[in-house]
């Protein structure tokens, strides 16, 4: 009997499984992909939203701010890159001056803090690249950049580190309400907890359904996007919004904490929960809508594109905590935007709540502090040197677009939660997801699985499942 | 810092012979820096055969054809590190590079061979709407899984684009056991050779599609097959003209791209026609003693004449470290302000105040693509280091029958070759010679122009 099942590793469920971590339980987090981060984490903008664009005393206004506010410490105990350059949202008629008026006095009320109204002359010294048509821009310099894979592996093997359970390729297929607490069918056998923790994006109101008879409903909403070479990462400093639509926030132009440059998303809703595939209906509205804030983006740079998919929620807002007919089934659901942002608040409130409830004791043990895989480029000549005296894997580069070593690719195969795929070391070193996306070291990569975790080569996948990369040897087959 | 003469960045077919070359021009001090495991670059994964008939007029396979290079270079003794990648460059021409035995590293060279060569363009780069299912793989990459590791990266193909390495690729597929089942070219001709189409696709059955390109992929986790759709003129896709192929594997060969991340480092000036440096008739880049030559310079469809142009690239890197040695800056300095507006080295200098007519005020000629001409290399030309011939190598915008490629410097045509046809995935070549240009000045500019009849 566990005491905290959690379903979904993305970044609400192991920040929650990593704040249950400072206390004493058998928890566990199961998820139904091969690695953490796999879902709507995976796929996102990557944006430390400074917290001006939620309603006033809503969950998704109290969250962001607090997530904002602990973002720094957070990621510097986890070792994740993250970075204040602040947020712009452009106006780019004088009529929608009102619009921003508005969100300013919204952003004061959550309680935001340094936001100011910038504008043209200010803005140009601050943005050259910024359209000509751009009139005035609220300025937020608490808004930030985080990788968003970063923080989510982090979160998840510091909860490993600090005890709790991570089962992968295993699905919750039916969630039953039993005397002691839940009962949890999946693809690898049954599972007893006394609480669950629904934390599963897409799919949260499926399980919330099964739990509670106050339904509620998700809609997945895509965004797509484009990410554009390293060489384009200084077009814009700011995180750089139009003024929020319908749909959320709109297309963006941001830099990435990796020097990237990401433009993005659309937002259309579908009905296909696993409909990340792009549209050219959408990358074309991606480059249309990124032109109109921010003028000679290289759109030549394009180095890959993606879609990812919100968990949008009827009610338009995060519902978190129990449903009144469904004790003991926390949820963790319609966590879209600014979800991010949010999960390190998030983590806390909910973990804080479970623990109560189950009265469990504080982990006297708790380490708070992870190191990251280390990056060579950030040590100087004489520490890189002595490093790759120690450990010579250091010294040999296998992703030449982005720098990355044998030894770096190494650490991320046997480090806790290690990657088994190849996206799972393209999430935790960035091997790959450079201009020639894993052209040239694809091949070098595999042989390194191959190598350290004692699989054959068909075994190998991008992405676990049905991934595989390799059908077999050189002519087997054949008829002779 | 160590300190080297020549530095050649990659060990690849335009680093091994620009290296001989320099070594042959009696460059001692030369160092080679390669970040595979071993020397020859690319040609070792290329195991098909048609390399070598300009240089040795016989046919090797690509391993062969390197081989021969590696032999001449442990032959001569000319150094080299494998397994080490360079990080940075600078424009003083410090080399920053790490390998597992040496650690990091830097060097100061005197002068420094980029041989880099190129990349494919990736999937990304298409913006091919769909699923990112594994199973989509560059031709190069399927090259190096089937050729080197011995491991098939499917059993059903469809290839996106006509390069050379997507024909090459359909015909290895095919021989390892897969069915290849047809190759779509977005363009209105194929980007490959002739002969690898003939070779690689029609003896073996394999359709190729010209104007089509993929409009969907399907499969989440892995390829199950693509649409494929009929493009007009401007390259967008036709209502109505989509086909399904069911398949597990996509590869792409639709582009090469020169790899000058480090050559940007140097603030060597790139070309947005080639992606590659902008060079002059010693294939010097516009920073003084960086020279480039190979894929990195312009993409080639030959190794030979990588071969060859390496070959040039290394005997003016020897000449250039020669010129300059024992020669302080401040000397070379006096002959103008900036290397755009003087010829290279002091002698070069000094024989060009004393030759040129007084008219010829700069020494220096552009050489430009007129009609129908993509781009030139070189694209400049320093009259007083010019020899008693110039090759031109160029490409064609769009395919052209019937036709003439011509050179003018101002009215006078230096060079006139019919052909029966000129395709943009072949490269050209135009060769002029010093006694024509010199009747032709003076003149600023010369012209390369395909002229149809």
């Amino acid at each position: 009997m566990y005491d905290v099942i959690i379903i979904g590793a993305g970044v609400c469920g192991c920040a929650v499984a990593r704040e249950l971590s400072r206390f004493q339980g058998k928890i566990c987090v199961l998820e139904r992909q091969e690695d953490v981060c796999c879902g709507t984490s995976k796929a996102n903008s990557g944006i430390v939203h400074a917290g001006f664009d939620a309603v006033p005393g809503s969950m998704k206004a109290k969250m962001n701010l607090e997530g904002n506010l602990r973002m720094k410490e957070l990621t510097e105990e986890l070792d994740v890159l993250f970075e204040q350059n602040g947020s712009l949202v452009v106006c780019t008629e004088e009529e929608q001056r009102q619009g921003l008026e508005d969100l300013l006095e919204r952003g004061r009320e959550n309680g935001v803090q340094g936001l100011r109204i910038l504008e043209r002359e200010e803005l140009r010294k601050m943005e050259p690249n910024l359209s000509e048509r751009v009139a005035a821009a609220l300025y937020a310099p608490t808004g930030g950049i985080v990788c968003p894979f970063g923080l989510t592996i982090a979160l998840a093997e510091n909860a490993c580190r600090n005890g709790v359970e991570f089962r992968f390729n295993t699905e919750v297929q039916k969630i039953e309400k039993t005397g002691q607490g839940y009962r949890l069918e999946t693809s690898k056998g049954v599972f007893e907890t006394r609480t669950v923790v629904n934390a599963a994006g897409v799919y949260a109101d499926l399980f919330h359904n099964m739990a509670s008879g106050t339904k509620i409903h998700i809609t997945p909403r895509k965004g797509e996007y484009q990410l554009l070479d390293r060489t384009a990462g200084k077009h814009v400093h700011c995180t750089v919004f139009a003024l929020p639509g319908k749909y959320g926030k709109g297309v963006l132009v941001s830099p990435t904490v990796h020097g990237n440059l990401l433009l993005g998303p659309t937002a259309v809703d579908i009905e296909d929960r696993e409909g990340t595939d792009t549209t050219r209906e959408g990358l074309e509205t991606v480059a249309a809508k990124s032109a109109e804030t921010v003028k000679d983006l290289p759109y030549r740079q394009v180095i890959t594109s993606f879609a990812g998919l919100r968990a949008h929620e009827d009610g338009d807002d995060f519902l978190l905590g129990e449903p009144e007919d469904a004790e003991g089934f926390f949820d963790c659901a319609g966590i879209e935007s600014p979800g991010l942002t949010s999960a390190p608040a998030i983590g806390i409130y909910l973990a804080e709540r479970i623990a109560s409830r189950l009265g469990l004791d504080k982990n006297l043990e708790f380490e708070p502090r992870r190191k990251g895989i280390l990056n060579p480029s950030d040590l100087d000549l004489e520490q890189r040197k002595e490093l790759i005296r120690k450990e010579p894997a250091y010294g040999r580069i296998l992703c030449r677009c982005e720098g990355i070593s044998e030894g770096e690719i190494l650490d991320a195969i046997r480090r806790p939660l290690g990657a088994r795929s190849l996206d799972g070391i393209k999430r935790r070193t960035r091997a790959g997801m450079g201009r020639c996306q894993a052209g040239f070291c694809s091949p070098k990569v595999m042989e390194l699985l191959v190598r350290e975790c004692g699989t054959d080569w068909t075994e190998l996948t991008k992405s676990g499942g049905d991934s595989w990369l390799i059908s077999g040897r050189n002519k087997e087959g054949i008829q002779r | 810092m160590k300190q080297h003469a020549i530095v050649i960045i990659g060990g690849g077919p335009a680093g091994l012979a620009a290296a001989i070359s320099a070594a042959e021009q009696g460059e001692k001090d030369i160092l080679i820096l390669e970040r595979d495991r071993e020397l020859g670059g690319i040609l070792n994964q290329c195991i098909h055969n048609g390399f070598g008939l300009h240089t040795f007029q016989e046919e090797l396979t690509g391993p062969e054809y390197a081989a021969r290079y590696i032999e001449k270079v442990e032959r001569m003794g000319i150094p080299y590190l494998t397994d080490t990648m360079v990080l940075d460059l600078s424009s003083e021409k410090v080399v920053t590079a790490v390998s597992p035995t040496e650690g990091i590293f830097q060097i100061q060279a005197q002068a420094v061979i980029l041989a880099m060569g190129c990349r494919e363009r990736p999937r990304g780069a298409l913006n091919l709407p769909g699923y990112r299912p594994a199973g989509i793989y560059t031709a190069g990459t399927a090259q190096r899984l089937v050729n080197v590791e011995g491991r098939m990266p499917g059993r059903e193909v469809v290839i996106l684009g006509s390069g050379d390495i997507g024909l090459i690729m359909a015909r290895r597929m095919t021989l390892e056991g897969a069915k290849v089942k047809v190759v779509a070219e977005l363009m209105p001709y194929s980007g490959g050779l002739k002969r690898n189409i003939v070779q690689c696709l029609e003896d073996f059955g394999i359709p190729l599609k010209l104007s089509h390109t993929v409009v969907a992929i399907h499969g989440k986790e892995r390829l199950t097959g693509v649409t494929l759709a009929q493009v007009d003129h401007d390259g967008r896709p036709v209502p109505r003209t989509e086909e399904e192929y069911s398949c597990d594997t996509l590869l792409l060969s639709v582009g090469l791209i020169p790899e000058n991340e480090l050559s940007k480092n140097a603030g060597v000036a790139l070309s947005s026609a080639t992606s590659g440096p902008v060079v002059d008739e010693s294939f010097q880049t516009s920073v003084n003693g960086i020279f480039a030559c190979g894929n990195v310079l312009h993409v080639h469809d030959l190794v030979d004449f990588v071969s060859e142009e390496a070959a040039n690239a290394g005997r003016r890197a020897a000449e250039y470290v020669r010129e300059t040695s024992g020669e302080s800056s401040e000397k070379r300095m006096k002959c103008g302000e900036s290397r755009k507006d003087l010829p290279e080295s002091q002698a070069a200098c000094e024989e060009w105040t004393a030759k040129m007519p007084e008219k010829e005020v700069s020494g220096i000629l552009d050489i430009l693509p007129g009609d129908g001409v993509r781009y030139t290399v070189p694209s400049v030309l320093h009259l007083a280091q010019m020899g008693e011939t110039l090759k031109i190598r160029f490409r064609v915008r769009k395919e052209y029958k019937n036709s003439c490629v011509t050179v003018h410097a101002g009215d006078r045509q230096l060079f006139r070759r019919r052909k029966q046809i000129f395709v943009p995935g072949e490269m050209e070549e135009a060769v002029i010679r010093r006694e024509d240009l010199n009747a032709a000045l003076p003149a600023d500019t010369i012209t390369i122009r395909i002229e149809e009849v």
